[in-house]
């Protein structure tokens, strides 16, 4: 049963499925908003198989062992983070502390970019490695103060628990302190996702792909991947912690547990799409400043009970 | 501190033409920077003089892409000021709309081009979604979105008709909106404003030692445009008659570059107005008759800046000598003043703020057993002297150069 958790439902198959598809949507809206066409529905799928067919190129200066393994166990914790947050919504399973599993295993994609792209051994390699460094660094403080924040909230350590905490006494978000806390949550996820304004360690026009600069075929593919079923966990971990989970069942149940899903990618799109890229210094700045601020003033308001 | 030198180039996903940087970083800081190029050397210059004088317009209209009216304008205004003929006021208004219209849509170019360097592709896709507009009205006009021909010596190639212009005139005035929605959305933004303001500045003495043209040194303080400077065609009565104005502002960092070229598409687009509206009937060429001996040169305010031709005839039907200088060429120079000191994010945008093209200047490049050697302005003097001396030896002609020896 384990075992069908993590590869089919909710983890694996189900989460590069509805990832993939989000991708897509999230490509077309940006093609409308550009006055283009727009990819077919399943290029995003077909992206990934082509790469999974493709020739893996090893840099000749690379750390062979690091440069390989580092996708491979950025797929696994990503998709460990889909398949906790799955059984947490859906399945109601869980257990005590599991928020905080689930915190260490949402970092390790973001340092496993940061080990393989310092093990290529090239100098775009290593600038986009340190730059995804230092964006890790600039956004998980203003993330974990607003996580805190939810954890007094709902007095519970455990995914469900903050489910189950929404049901009784109302969605987080309904709140100036919710709010604010999803605002910058919300900013957070964009800079997890590698999105403008916080592409700084992809940066196409400076780096050519930064710390993807020198995958090729199946290891790109696997990076590929688990963007992709982090684009389908993060804005399911945000409805999770600000607006109830995803309640099956009951009133609009689904469908509205669906419109809450695309409305966050939406926002995410238009955001992406709005803005230029940050430099790295003003990126981290942005988050150890005004986001940590407001990440400290939406937990005092907690606090003062707002 | 250790010194890392990021390498980039000539043949890398990150560049559009093939040249050579190398980037000596401390951190993420850049302390010094070096271009090579001269690896797309087309041998212009040398095919121009197995041309006749009529077949060179079209070969130096390929030299650029998107500048591509400049050069053949410059050329003609070489040939006719050799010959000294003065083109009929027709023509002289169609070749300064012509060359009105590729500033806009060049400038929206750059525009989008921009956009995409800092990350912002939705700006990239609108500006050229515009510039659609123009280059529609541009193929009504001359019948090609680009590479015109409609620069012949002796005035225009083709006339415009009624149509046209009128078609242009409704695409002009979308474009002043979408032009002016484009400004308040650069002067606006914060976002914007933190990444360009202060980067990559180029200061007034700096622009001038360097040479720089164009819109590389008017947004450094340096009021120089050959359109107002030494007026030719259209230019100075339009001038006169103040249906525009030349921009310039005083800070020479990326984001003052950025304001001059959409605020001059906006004085292209009013000039572009004034020109249709006082269109002169008549004649639009003269037949430039006997070629003689002489030489001449010609300069056109190009988008990115002054294009600098000069020819020279020995009465035959094709030109001996054909120098052409590309705005690029003295541009580019300045990453050597504006790049040092600042991030990596931040030179890939200085880079691309001189709005570079360098195809189009690639004139000389010296390899001699796979090393590089950059030239001096003393050696290229001393280089000339003895070339021309050498023609002249063989030519049999007495030397005007004597005392350089």
């Amino acid at each position: 049963m384990q075992a069908f958790y993590y590869l089919i439902f909710p983890g694996f198959l189900f989460a590069a499925v509805v990832g993939l598809l989000t991708t897509w949507l999230d490509r077309k809206v940006t093609a409308r908003v550009h006055y283009r066409v727009g990819p077919p529905w399943f290029q995003s799928f077909a992206d990934v198989m082509k790469l999974m067919g493709k020739e893996v190129i090893l840099p000749e200066n690379a750390r062979k062992t690091g440069f390989l393994l580092a996708p491979i166990i950025a797929l696994a914790a990503s998709t460990l983070v889909a398949t906790m947050l799955g059984l947490a919504n859906y399945l109601n399973q869980g257990f005590v502390g599991d928020i905080i599993v689930f915190w260490y295993f949402l970092a390790v994609p973001s340092i496993m970019i940061i080990i393989g792209s310092a093990s290529a051994g090239t100098p775009l390699s290593a600038v986009g490695s340190s730059r995804e460094m230092k964006l890790l660094l600039g956004y998980e403080v203003p993330f974990i103060i607003v996580l805190a924040m939810v954890i007094f909230r709902a007095d519970s350590l455990s995914l469900g628990g903050i489910i189950e905490h929404q049901i009784e006494s109302g969605p987080i978000l309904y709140s100036l302190s919710g709010v604010i806390g999803f605002i910058v949550a919300l900013l957070c996820v964009q800079a997890k996702l590698g999105l403008v304004p916080f592409d700084a360690p992809e940066a196409e026009t400076e780096l050519g792909g930064g710390a993807f600069y020198d995958y090729s075929g199946a290891a790109l593919g696997g990076f590929k991947l688990s963007k992709a079923i982090l684009f389908y966990s993060l804005p399911i971990f945000l409805i999770t912690l600000f607006w109830g989970g995803v309640q099956i069942g009951g009133g609009l149940g689904i469908l509205w547990a669906l419109l809450k899903y695309i409305l966050i990618v939406a926002l995410i799109t238009v955001i992406r799409n709005t803005n230029p890229r940050l430099r790295i210094d003003q990126a981290v700045k942005f988050f150890w400043g005004w986001m940590t601020i407001l990440a400290v003033i939406a937990f005092i308001l907690r606090v003062k009970g707002l | 501190m250790k010194k890392t030198i990021l390498p980039i180039g000539p043949f890398h996903p990150l560049l559009e033409e093939p040249e050579f940087f190398t980037f000596h970083l401390d951190g993420e800081t850049v302390i010094d920077v070096d271009v090579r190029i001269g690896y797309n050397h087309r041998g212009h210059e040398k095919l121009a003089t197995g041309l006749t004088w009529d077949q060179v317009p079209f070969l130096v209209e390929r030299i650029c892409g998107i500048c591509s009216t400049s050069h053949p304008y410059a050329y003609v205004l070489a040939v006719e000021d050799m010959l000294g003929i003065e083109p009929p006021p027709r023509g002289k208004y169609i070749r300064s709309l012509i060359g009105e219209m590729e500033r806009i849509h060049s400038h929206l170019l750059w525009l989008g081009l921009a956009g995409h360097f800092i990350g912002y592709n939705t700006v990239w896709m609108w500006a050229w979604r515009y510039r659609e507009e123009i280059l529609d009205a541009c193929e009504l006009l001359s019948g090609n979105r680009n590479h015109y021909a409609m620069c012949r010596v002796g005035g225009a190639r083709r006339d415009v008709s009624q149509k046209a212009l009128d078609f242009t005139m409704k695409a002009l005035d979308t474009n002043e909106k979408s032009t002016k929605m484009f400004l308040g959305a650069v002067a606006d933004d914060p976002v914007i404003h933190k990444r360009l303001k202060g980067v990559g500045i180029l200061t007034k003495e700096d622009a001038i030692a360097y040479c720089a043209t164009g819109p590389t040194s008017r947004p450094s303080g340096v009021r120089w445009d050959i359109r107002e400077t030494d007026p030719y065609d259209a230019y100075g009565e339009s001038l006169e008659a103040g249906a525009w104005k030349v921009i310039v502002t005083e800070n020479g960092d990326v984001f003052d570059k950025a304001v001059v070229r959409v605020l001059e598409t906006l004085e292209s687009i009013y000039l572009c107005r004034w020109l249709i509206e006082n269109m002169p009937d008549g004649d639009f060429q003269v037949v430039p008759g006997e070629m003689h001996e002489g030489e001449g040169c010609g300069h056109h305010e190009a988008p990115r800046g002054e294009v600098f031709h000069y020819v020279r005839s020995d009465g035959s039907n094709k030109p001996i000598r054909h120098k052409v200088r590309a705005p690029t060429f003295s541009n580019l120079p300045t990453y050597k003043a504006s790049c040092p000191g600042e991030q990596i994010a931040d030179v890939a945008l200085i880079t691309a703020a001189i709005d570079p093209c360098y195809c189009c200047t690639e004139r000389v490049g010296v390899i001699a057993g796979g090393k590089h050697s950059s030239l001096t302005q003393d050696d290229l003097v001393k280089l000339s002297v003895e070339k021309t001396m050498e023609i002249e030896k063989r030519m049999g002609v007495k030397s005007v150069l004597n005392k350089f020896k």
